[in-house]
């Protein structure tokens, strides 16, 4: 790994105040603000370490809501036995080791199997806790803990530095480059001497162990967590969304997605309650129509094109 | 002498197809061997069974004297066996340098960073194309992909140069200075195997061919030998009870 330039300490510097200022909201904002706050840091954690694996390979996860609910199970069960600390890592581990048994089985395969295949996932696993609830005559699980709200952002928060600083890492190894060479000719990069199939499934086990973990911290808001919520496909669509929205070219580009689609979602959940689902249909089909390299796109473009009137002045 | 590279009894089948039918050849170091043939004959196959994009029926390769029939694309590669495609394959969100590092950091001998960079830099301009290394590859002309293809291969430091048809649709102060690339590669101590049409460049180029016909082997030699060997030019012109 090469050493860090000027312009890395300044980013990373910046990066540092942005993430203090941030970690302030709790004092500054008030309930709602707050609850606001919790899902663009939850949302942000999901989406970068989404757009970390399927930005590069254009691989399609939609098993996000598999590995979280997973996650939430992990702290809904564990917090009877273990301290709440200890429940997050392992979580972390369930997810990582979910996502290589789901890469070993599917990865080989071409794009579309594998995005019906996490997609069925998420409804595998449900009803796996779903018919073992029914077996043992239990409905849901109570997580009574003595986190607020507060904790769980500031967790939150932490995870999606965390998950930066593991991009930015990524971005700069041979890893990276491997992903990179992956997404734009597989052939080529078997033949360059790249193990695809060990870089792909090393890389999707990121957003497996992040989202497991958000689901994890997660576990206590919820309160009481029963299937249908722990494992909501919306989950899925929605980091899918919000990715796409700000870009995936970047690692900043999930984050710039997913500050405008919370506001836009609280807007419409208020709004429109009944028709949620429509409505996250048709944002679906208007950014992957009308924006489908994202606001990152957007912005390359208009710099290209500012680079190049400034060329025929 | 001993062979790098030794294929024995190799066969490959696409259900009914035979593509490549016990093919039986050795390569020793510092050789250009031609892998001819009229089209359709096999001869792209077995570049492709050699660099493990597809498994082989049956029948061993072996490299140094160790088997690697089996093994998978990258772990050929891993041990200095690189290709180039029938058709250019670039990488094309990449510059041209990240194009030739993506050799220079996975290849043979494996490069990172500023070595990686300098190593890309040096085969950019063993194929005539230094200082392009910031252009994007769709900005290049047809023989420059073909250089930056090759100069990619070339960065892994690889022993076994596999060349499909690299010499294809050149003009002739092209395929001049194509013909002097490759006689470079043999010079400085790489084995090349050729699958190629262009007769001037086999004649000039090639120590040794193998001729196929119909996934088989029909004749093996140099190239004036194998050139006017009666069953080759049966292959390419067809027997006179055909017309």
């Amino acid at each position: 790994m090469s050493a860090l330039s000027s312009r890395d300490w300044g980013n990373l510097s910046l990066c540092a105040i942005a993430l203090a200022i941030a970690a302030c909201l709790p004092w500054t904002a008030g309930a709602y603000g707050l609850s606001i706050g919790v899902t663009i840091a939850m949302y942000t954690a999901l989406a970068t370490s989404w757009a970390l694996f399927s930005g590069p390979t254009h691989y399609i996860s939609l098993a996000s809501a598999a590995f979280f609910g997973v996650g939430t199970y992990v702290t809904g069960i564990g917090i009877q036995y273990l301290p709440y600390w200890t429940l997050l890592p392992i979580a972390g581990v369930a997810g990582a080791v979910m996502a290589a048994l789901v890469g070993l089985a599917t990865l080989r395969l071409s794009g579309v199997y594998f995005v019906i295949f996490t997609l069925g996932l998420a409804e595998f696993v449900r009803q796996i806790i779903t018919w073992s609830q029914n077996i043992s005559g239990t409905k849901g699980i109570y997580v009574l803990t003595s986190i607020g709200e507060m904790h769980i952002y500031w967790q939150l928060l932490g995870l999606a530095a965390l998950v930066w600083l593991l991009g930015w890492l990524i971005g700069r190894s041979r890893l990276g480059f491997a992903l990179r060479i992956i997404g734009d000719d597989e052939a080529v990069a078997r033949h360059s001497g790249i193990d695809t199939a060990r870089a792909k499934i090393l890389l999707f086990m990121v957003p497996g162990a992040v989202a497991a973990i958000t689901g994890a911290v997660l576990a206590p808001r919820y309160v009481y967590i029963e299937p249908s919520l722990a494992f909501s496909p919306m989950l899925s669509f929605q980091v899918v969304i919000m990715a796409l929205l700000g870009g995936t070219g970047r690692l900043w580009g999930p984050l710039v997605g997913v500050i405008p689609f919370t506001f836009l979602w609280e807007a419409i959940s208020v709004s429109f309650p009944n028709q949620t689902t429509l409505l996250l249909g048709v944002c679906f089909l208007v950014i992957v129509y009308l924006l489908p390299k994202g606001f990152v796109g957007l912005i390359d473009l208009a710099n290209k094109r500012m680079r190049s009137a400034e060329g025929y002045v | 002498m001993t062979a790098l590279l030794s294929l024995r009894g190799v066969t490959k089948r696409f259900g009914g197809l035979v593509a490549v039918n016990r093919m039986d050849f050795d390569v020793t170091e510092h050789q250009v061997l031609g892998l001819i043939g009229p089209n359709g004959s096999g001869k792209s196959t077995t570049l492709n069974l050699i660099s493990g994009a597809f498994p082989v029926t049956s029948g061993a390769i072996s490299l140094r004297g160790q088997p690697i029939t089996h093994l998978a694309a990258q772990d050929i590669a891993r041990r200095g066996v690189a290709r180039t495609f029938q058709l250019v394959r670039l990488l094309p969100s990449m510059t041209v340098l990240q194009n030739v590092k993506a050799g220079a950091v996975f290849g043979h001998r494996r490069h990172w960073g500023h070595e990686a960079d300098a190593v890309a830099e040096a085969m950019l301009e063993k194929v005539g194309l230094a200082g392009r290394g910031h252009m994007m590859v769709g900005q290049l002309t047809y023989i420059d992909t073909k250089r930056v293809e090759l100069a990619r291969v070339l960065a892994g430091e690889p022993g076994v140069v596999l060349l499909d048809e690299w010499l294809a649709g050149l003009n002739p102060t092209e395929l001049e200075e194509g013909i002097r690339l490759i006689r470079g590669l043999r010079d400085e101590g790489r084995t090349v195997i050729l699958v190629e049409h262009v007769m001037d460049a086999i004649r000039s180029l090639c120590d040794r061919c193998v001729v196929m016909a119909a996934g088989t082997k029909i004749a093996e030699g140099t190239p004036a030998e194998v050139l006017s060997d009666a069953a080759v030019i049966r292959a390419y012109l067809g027997d006179d009870d055909d017309a």
